[in-house]
């Protein structure tokens, strides 16, 4: 029995929510081969600023949780999103014109980096962290601590990335217990609205993720110069005017992460580009 | 009461005593009675037109200057208030400090209109506030203080008047009372009438000039709007100076539907008498957005002129941080954060 063909929209996720944009706009999404894929949101600066309330609200409780804790979290993750392997195949292939087998690569590839992510959670502050040598009878600890707020910009058009692309540079902000406004790839934004259901479903809190789709030249600026981000990841800008972004980027005092080619290793240097260092002096017992 | 549309405005000098008043409008003795019948006898509220009208007069947009005069607007109409058992004269020193200086960031930012404390701590108000004290006319800041059993109203009238007066030969420049919403559901409105008549009273300074009167209708307690508008009614009949919808300690705090009902309620007071009496909601109002659309409903339910300190207040704490945040962006064209504004 044929059935009736039931298009997906695709909106933004925020909050937790996925509503439209603010301003009512979309915008197609073409495949790898010119064909007609979607509409999707077109995200407003007001999207975005409605993202950072979100993600600001967020981090008290996502980086309160213990560390072990947002590890099972982000393991969790890796479950769902394996679970959905199949959309997400799917998805990638039209989206990017590869193959099947090639699609399936990066996902397994994507779920695999949300497994190493999780594993650093309770880790990473080991390495980080250090407990100084000083002369007197104290304990001088250093230990880091989430920077708050990251607004990244994932990976535009990198071969092989339209999904691994978003997931290597959310992932590793969230370790920490930092929050998330992430704007999307802008010419295949489907598999990253399709992970915003994968983070709804999975124990992520509401607002810890934000995703935007739309134009990364048009709201990139604004949450480059919000005074209520705490970090900027630039890793898909290069196409941008990026200078430009890490200028009003530095008048808040943001952390910022340089644009960076393709798609940005897995690695411990990402989970430290969002952490502030925190050094406690304690006093020595006496006895 | 039936509003006679005929009567000569203003027919009543502004100096009469509230019973006088009350006895003209009403038209005859001023006894329980007499209360019943002419506040029973308002036309009741249409609630779905009232809360379709407060909905419709809340998608305007205000954009660009127009938001920006809102946003300085608001700060000058905000008492700024704190209400807790923990209040320190630290905490009213910052209070204060906050109120005459908002945003130290832009010296432009106007002051707000007045502080409110409870009775205890006007002293410290006003010794912080120095020379910044005076009529918010002037760019100054009054002192409010609430009385009479806040925020419940529980206890005896010798108390209440011992409250006010005491708060006033503290130095208060304004009066929030509450009205006994226990004898005002028991249908008791003489009793209610007689209070506010009494606490308006205790508000003469020896001087002879008046603090003046906010009564505290809390309408999170009175049910429904058809006991609104009757409060509101009670209320100006009895010589307040504004009427204030809530204590901020009981939910539904503020609405714009009451609020609405009670600016329609000044409205015609003044088509009847000629006399202006002001309006404050008080409670729940946090985001910009929200206090302008008051400002909207105040404009196009008792005109502009009414956007005036002396004739509309906002009470709130934490608005006013918000105010500032959405101040900020209108002039620098940046979002602002949080970290750009003091933790109360």
């Amino acid at each position: 029995m044929s059935h009736l063909t039931i298009p997906k929209t695709y909106k933004l996720y925020i909050g937790g929510a996925f509503p439209r944009s603010e301003s009512g706009r979309s915008y197609e999404v073409v495949s790898g081969k010119g064909a007609f894929l979607a509409n999707a949101a077109k995200a407003s600066r007001k999207d975005a600023r409605d993202a950072v309330v979100a993600a600001r609200a967020a981090v008290s409780g996502w980086s309160g949780a213990t560390a072990y804790n947002r590890g099972q979290v982000l393991y969790r993750v890796a479950e769902l999103l394996d679970g959905r392997r199949a959309q997400f195949v799917d998805e990638i292939s039209s989206a990017e014109g590869v193959s099947a087998s090639a699609a399936g690569a990066q996902v397994d590839e994507a779920v695999d980096t949300w497994v190493w992510y999780a594993g650093w959670c309770d880790k990473f502050a080991q390495v980080a962290g250090a407990g100084n040598p000083v002369a007197g009878p104290y304990f001088n600890l250093s230990v880091p601590e989430p920077t708050g707020v990251v607004a990244t910009v994932a990976p535009q058009g990198a071969k092989g990335g339209s999904l691994l692309g978003i997931v290597r540079t959310i992932a590793p902000a969230l370790v920490a217990g930092n929050t998330v406004v992430a704007i999307a790839d802008e010419a295949r934004p489907l598999s990253a609205i399709s992970l915003g259901e994968v983070l709804a479903t999975s124990d992520v809190p509401g607002g810890v993720v934000n995703i935007l789709t739309g134009s990364p030249a048009e709201i990139a600026p604004w949450l480059a110069s919000h005074a209520d981000v705490n970090a900027l990841d630039l890793t898909g800008a290069g196409g941008l005017d990026w200078v430009e972004l890490e200028v009003s980027g530095a008048d808040t005092l943001k952390r910022i992460v340089r644009p960076e080619p393709g798609i940005p290793d897995r690695a411990l240097g990402r989970i430290l580009g969002f952490v502030e260092t925190k050094t406690v002096w304690h006093t020595k017992a006496l006895i | 009461m039936t509003i006679d549309k005929s009567a000569p405005a203003a027919a009543a000098p502004a100096t009469l005593a509230p019973a006088e008043r009350a006895v003209q409008v009403l038209g005859g003795d001023l006894t329980e009675k007499a209360l019943r019948q002419n506040l029973e006898g308002l036309p009741g509220v249409d609630a779905v037109g009232l809360e379709q009208r407060a909905a419709g007069l809340a998608t305007r947009s205000i954009k660009t200057s127009s938001k920006a005069w809102a946003l300085d607007r608001i700060i000058r109409l905000i008492d700024l208030t704190t209400l807790e058992g923990a209040d320190t004269p630290g905490k009213v020193r910052s209070l204060v400090a906050k109120a005459v200086n908002p945003d130290p960031s832009d010296a432009a930012t106007p002051r707000v209109a007045a502080v409110c404390v409870y009775g205890d701590k006007v002293p410290d108000a006003i010794e912080a506030l120095g020379a910044a004290h005076g009529d918010p006319d002037d760019g100054l800041i009054s002192v409010a203080a609430v009385a009479t059993a806040f925020p419940s109203g529980r206890a005896s009238l010798r108390v209440k008047l011992a409250d006010t007066a005491d708060a006033v030969a503290a130095g208060a420049d304004e009066i929030d009372m509450v009205i006994d919403r226990g004898a005002f559901l028991a249908g008791r409105y003489g009793k209610v009438f007689d209070e506010i008549v009494a606490v308006k009273e205790a508000c003469r300074r020896t001087d002879g000039s008046y603090a003046s009167l906010k009564v505290i209708l809390e309408t999170g307690e009175l049910n429904t709007y058809d006991n609104v508008r009757r409060a509101s009614w009670l209320a100006i009949l009895a010589g307040g100076d504004f009427i204030k919808t809530s204590t901020g300690k009981v939910q539904p705090a503020a609405t714009l539907p009451v609020t609405l009902l009670m600016l329609e309620a000044v409205r015609d007071w003044h088509r009847l008498t000629g006399e202006k009496v002001g309006v404050k909601p008080a409670g729940g109002i946090r985001a910009s957005k929200d206090a302008i659309r008051y400002l909207v409903t105040v404009a196009e339910t008792v005109g502009e002129e009414w956007l005036q300190p002396h004739l509309f207040r906002f009470g709130a704490s934490s608005l006013l941080n918000d105010v500032l945040l959405q101040r900020q962006k209108t002039i620098t064209g940046h979002y602002s954060g949080p970290d750009y504004v003091t933790i109360d």
